[in-house]
């Protein structure tokens, strides 16, 4: 049974020009446990799909689609059955935590206020809970934590503390919002580590977002690329960077510098990532695609499930195992 | 051996404790040499110092001890305004964030004219060609001079930032976290410029950054800073291959890749 099913997702935000698209026809399921990542670059619509599943969208917006959070429908839902959703079932982590914690509230009323309203717990046993819950996120001194104030923690230290609020009402599925992107590299690599644990240990769900293909592929079981508000690709993480499916996907494999080796030049995807609304008839990556054909302009591609993943691409059948991970010029290069 | 353009030593930067409490040394006893039409990489997460090197190398910072020399004249004392120009001829720097440091009212053609005309006295046909020299120079189009900020793309904004950069055509080019906010298919064409310019003509690169895989891209030598400090210092290949020091060890495992674990290692009960 799926934790999280999205189907053919459309939200369209109100702006001076208009309704504009911003997710075009999201198809995604997470099963109990599973993590996905969800990767995509400015523009492509990965941060608004995961707001959408707790029913956080602009107002004004206009969203359509399927989408069910261990069976119970999330769009149209009530206010009620969404509170509920938010407070027992799903939990959300964001990229800046300073923007989504009360300055001038202490850590130890951010991290009980949940356990006291939402499960009932009076004052000593929501802090003896919150100090445990710090230990499970690697603070170990949690009493002296939970009288400090946000400003008094270092940014990988708060968003810890966004952790530990997260689990602590025992959600099956966790919204990770490029929840280290802000971070040091060995501060993510701890909080990735940490989140980690507690999924294996819990059995929670992921949805996690990023801009980071190699982060995703090296801490989701399966990973989805995004562009134009499209999933593109969405294959297991095991065989993801090496096999790509989608030319795009190709496209940032290879155009990412690696701590391996150096080559003279990058191969780059030419131009730059647009959103669904600025997208014509045909294939939305046609107008940077280096394979593109004639067809590709005209017609767009419906998704693919093939054995090795999910695509949407005319080419898909040809291309299987023929594109290239990383930069084909780096051996001959150097 | 080509000759140094920058020489820092024993480069220390104190700020004053938060409320009362103790200074606080940001920087600690760097020095490092770039050679003319030399890459070197500063990288260290945050609160390395890193950034305050960058900003002591441009004058925004004083130094509290040791000495900045760049094109083989020290830097110290508040310049004039000939000695300002003559410095800004030296070293160009670009930031994270262009949209911050271009000015939102001033079309792209005029930013890059405005630059020109405060080191060189050209006339206009000259101004016009170099304007245009620039922008081509950085992938823009001859359109583009005639844009606001606001009505390019982040890449475009970089490269606008760079052109008006080397407009001044200087010896030293500082980056600071240059690449860092843009999206990965942005981020190879801006490293691939960075390449190109530094194979048309003669100018250092001292780039600061906290990516170990982009640093490798682009620079030769790399210098690891930690707490204020230089940890280690090397040939970039030589220290992501085989690391003295075991905090470069942590940075190297700490990058994403195929078959990558992440891991906790820290005690956190003191951080």
């Amino acid at each position: 049974m799926s934790m999280l099913t999205i189907e053919d997702l459309r939200v369209r935000v109100r702006s001076r020009d208009g309704m504009r698209t911003i997710v075009d026809g999201v198809t995604l399921d997470i099963g109990r446990g599973e993590a996905l990542g969800l990767v995509g670059e400015s523009g492509s619509g990965k941060s608004i799909t995961a707001r959408t599943v707790l029913g956080l969208f602009p107002r004004g917006a206009d969203v359509t689609g399927r989408i069910e959070v261990d069976g119970e429908p999330v769009l149209g839902a009530s206010r009620r059955s969404l509170t509920a959703l938010r407070s027992r079932k799903v939990a959300m982590i964001f990229q800046d935590p300073r923007a989504h914690i009360n300055p001038v509230h202490r850590v130890g009323d951010f991290l009980t206020e949940a356990l006291r309203k939402h499960l009932g717990m009076d004052r000593a046993a929501a802090a003896r809970k919150a100090v445990g819950l710090l230990a499970d996120v690697g603070i170990a001194d949690g009493e002296r934590r939970l009288r400090q104030y946000p400003h008094e923690l270092s940014g990988g230290l708060l968003q810890r503390v966004m952790i530990a609020a997260a689990i602590a009402i025992e959600p099956d599925l966790i919204l990770a919002d490029e929840p280290t992107t802000a971070l040091d590299v060995t501060t993510q690599s701890e909080v990735m580590a940490i989140l980690g644990d507690l999924r294996r240990e819990r059995g929670m769900a992921m949805l996690f977002i990023t801009h980071d293909l190699e982060l995703a592929a090296a801490t989701c079981d399966r990973t989805a690329v995004m562009y134009a508000g499209q999933i593109v690709e969405c294959q297991s993480s095991r065989t993801l960077p090496d096999r790509p499916l989608h030319p795009y996907t190709s496209g940032l494999l290879g155009s990412r510098p690696s701590i391996e080796a150096a080559v003279r030049r990058l191969p780059v995807i030419p131009g730059r990532p647009v959103a669904a609304f600025e997208t014509g008839a045909g294939c939305s990556f046609a107008g940077r695609c280096p394979m593109v054909e004639d067809r590709c302009r005209i017609e767009a591609p419906a998704t693919v499930r093939r054995t090795e993943g999910a695509v949407a691409c005319h080419r898909n059948e040809e291309l299987v195992g023929a594109l290239p991970s990383e930069p084909t010029v780096r051996s001959a290069d150097v | 051996m080509s000759e140094q353009v920058v020489r820092v030593e024993n480069l220390r930067k104190e700020f004053p404790g938060h409320r009362g409490a103790a200074t606080v040394a940001a920087v600690d006893g760097v020095g490092f040499e770039l050679a003319s039409g030399e890459a070197l990489a500063i990288v260290g997460e945050s609160g390395s110092g890193k950034t305050t090197v960058a900003r002591m190398l441009m004058g925004l910072e004083r130094p509290t001890s040791g000495t900045i020399e760049v094109c083989g004249r020290e830097r110290s004392g508040r310049p004039s305004t000939a000695e300002r120009r003559r410095r800004a001829r030296e070293v160009q720097l670009v930031f994270q964030d262009p949209f911050l440091s271009l000015d939102r009212a001033q079309r792209i053609g005029s930013a890059i004219e405005t630059a020109i005309r405060l080191q060189f006295p050209v006339g206009r046909d000259e101004l016009r060609r170099r304007t245009s020299e620039l922008l081509e120079q950085v992938g823009l189009l001859p359109r583009h001079a005639e844009l606001f900020p606001r009505q390019l793309s982040g890449g475009q904004r970089q490269r606008v930032a760079i052109a008006r950069a080397l407009a001044a055509e200087p010896s030293v080019l500082v980056l600071d976290e240059a690449v860092a906010a843009l999206d990965v298919s942005i981020q190879a064409q801006i490293l691939n410029l960075l390449s190109d310019i530094r194979e048309s003509r003669e100018i250092a690169y001292l780039f600061i950054s906290h990516d170990l895989a982009v640093v490798n891209q682009l620079c030769e030598r790399t210098i690891v800073m930690r707490r204020g400090k230089v940890v280690e210092a090397g040939a970039t290949r030589h220290l992501l291959t085989a690391p003295a020091e075991d905090y470069t060890r942590r940075l190297i495992d700490a990058v994403p890749r195929p078959g990558w674990v992440p891991t906790r290692s820290r005690d956190l009960a003191g951080a």
